[in-house]
């Protein structure tokens, strides 16, 4: 009875206030849109730095058949010429500067391509024999990487070394920024929604001031007089969320899956169900929001 | 039921007390009028026996408890033991007559049949057969009163708080309103009632507390409305 009469004044509240109500959906739905694309940055980030950050130091890529650098144009590398470079890698002369160093076949590069690109065409499209066998070396110090490039560079049987760490920071860089001023907006906009979120509070409040005024006299609880006030909020702020979780998802497919991916067929992106995990999180925020914001008005306007 | 040891309410520092040293008991099923001028101290009387204002000195005690030691989560119960009817009916404008009387029931958690049953009986009591349905704005002053009074007294409680019930309300309607206190207060229900309409004081023959300036000037067991001491009819 008392969970149907709740939902009823809910319903009259909501009603009554509908204007008030519709603009903090979508006050709610627009910061919860910003704090969402902040959080798919970070996944996008992570999502790339997971795979290359850690392994990508330098590596020495050996030639392949058909490769087009001149520096093979003796051919794919030679047993010998691997196991000189290998060598030369564990020598005391670079061991002050090599921590370790891993060899990749062409079938296990493949594989790790494969990881990488999971949510791109291309996977589809490449062979072992195309990708070349390396040796992944982290360095002791990694601003140390032009003493291996020149060392290693010019071997016989390198097709070249890279160092991707420059190229990759310069992305992550580019990405925290877009990050950021994504959270900056969100940061204004839930301000705003939290304002307009106690303004809305107190209208009502105001609006159904004879009620709760007969609420209290009567002997009502204060969960029974402020509910309706608190979950006015928290619905509208949820409904907010999932518009902006339904705009999300809409857009990382229509973004990522459907251009992204297939114009930049050579970087790793998130996939749109990575963004479902922000769903429960974005709801949880809103509702957070609009009952601590609630709370607060009602302590001022509800007297109990 | 309830009792006033040397309560003295002060809302400003600077002007003079709204109660000053009141010293009061009204026993159970006793009916009393409380009179005096506006300002005297009869609405701040009310709002102590409800906690809405607490007592700058002394004591206020409800049913035997002292107010002052309610906590704020327990207000609630002690306003359940405790009907109020105002001067302005205070009936919500789009809720029927019955919506009107459930509505005190359904917000303390009433089930629905429980609130089927006794709304009617209420309604009876108070002289409202058969205008369950009505709009307060279709009915008349007095017949909105009893409304207010259907829904005071629908959760029964022990005592019935009317603050000037009649002060809206012509000379023979007030005497109907009247039969209807004094029906309930004859059921066992406390009535105080703050008013300072002459007549009804006078035919009723009740106790009546007179306040001035803040203080009880006056406590007569079967008492009248006295003009001369002071006291101005407005």
């Amino acid at each position: 009875m008392r969970l149907a009469f709740i939902l009823s004044e809910i319903g009259s509240g909501i009603r009554r206030n509908l204007s008030m109500v519709t603009s903090v959906i979508l006050v709610t739905f627009i910061s919860l849109t910003f704090v969402g694309a902040a959080g798919l940055f970070q996944l996008q980030i992570g999502q790339m730095k997971g795979y290359w950050y850690d392994r990508v130091q330098v590596t020495v890529y050996l030639c392949v058949d058909n490769s087009s650098e001149t520096s093979c144009a003796a051919g794919p590398v030679t047993e010998d010429q691997r196991a000189a470079i290998e060598g030369k890698l564990e020598s005391e002369q670079f061991a002050p500067y090599v921590d370790t160093v891993s060899y990749e076949s062409q079938e296990e590069a493949l594989g790790h391509f494969r990881d990488q690109f999971a949510n791109s065409p291309i996977v589809d499209s490449v062979t072992a024999d195309q990708l070349p066998e390396s040796f992944r070396v982290s360095l002791v110090d990694a601003e140390k990487y032009e003493v291996i490039d020149e060392a290693f560079s010019s071997e016989p049987g390198v097709e070249a070394v890279s160092d991707q760490r420059d190229f990759l920071e310069a992305i992550f860089r580019y990405m925290n920024w877009a990050s950021v001023v994504a959270l900056v907006i969100a940061g204004i906009m839930t301000f705003c929604a939290i304002l307009l979120i106690a303004t809305t509070i107190r209208l009502s409040a105001f609006s159904r001031r004879r009620e709760t005024g007969i609420m209290r006299l009567v002997g009502a609880s204060k969960a029974v007089i402020q509910l309706p006030f608190v979950l006015e909020g928290v619905i509208a702020a949820v409904i907010g969320a999932v518009l902006a979780s339904a705009t999300l998802y809409g857009a990382s497919r229509f973004v990522i899956d459907g251009w992204l991916v297939n114009t930049f067929p050579q970087t790793a992106f998130i996939s749109s169900q990575q963004v479902l995990i922000l769903v429960p999180a974005l709801i949880l925020l809103g509702a957070i929001l609009a009952g601590l914001s609630s709370l607060l008005t009602l302590r001022r306007y509800v007297k109990v | 039921m309830i009792r006033f040891d040397s309560v003295t309410k002060t809302y400003d520092q600077k002007s003079r007390p709204a109660l000053d040293g009141v010293s009061l008991d009204i026993d159970r099923g006793e009916f009393v009028f409380l009179v005096g001028a506006s300002g005297s101290g009869k609405s701040t009387f009310i709002r102590l026996v409800l906690k809405e204002d607490r007592a700058s000195r002394g004591a206020v005690y409800v049913a035997g408890q002292n107010v002052a030691n309610i906590p704020s989560w327990r207000v609630p119960r002690l306003r359940r033991g405790i009907g109020v009817v105002f001067q302005d009916f205070r009936l919500l404008p789009n809720k029927t007559v019955f919506s009107n009387v459930a509505f005190a029931m359904q917000v303390i958690g009433r089930s629905r049949a429980v609130i089927r049953e006794t709304v009617p009986d209420v309604l009876a009591t108070v002289g409202l057969e058969g205008k369950n349905n009505r709009m307060p704005h279709e009915l008349s002053g007095g017949e909105q009163q009893r409304v207010a009074i259907a829904r005071a007294i629908v959760n029964r409680p022990g005592i019935l708080l009317a603050d000037e019930p009649t002060g809206n309300l012509d000379p023979t309607t007030s005497m109907g309103i009247m039969k209807v206190l004094d029906r309930i207060n004859q059921n066992g229900t406390t009535v105080v009632m703050a008013t300072h309409d002459d007549d009804i004081v006078n035919t009723m023959r009740k106790r009546v507390v007179e306040l001035h300036h803040g203080s009880v000037v006056r406590d007569d067991a079967q008492g009248i409305y006295i003009g001369e001491t002071g006291v101005v009819v407005e």
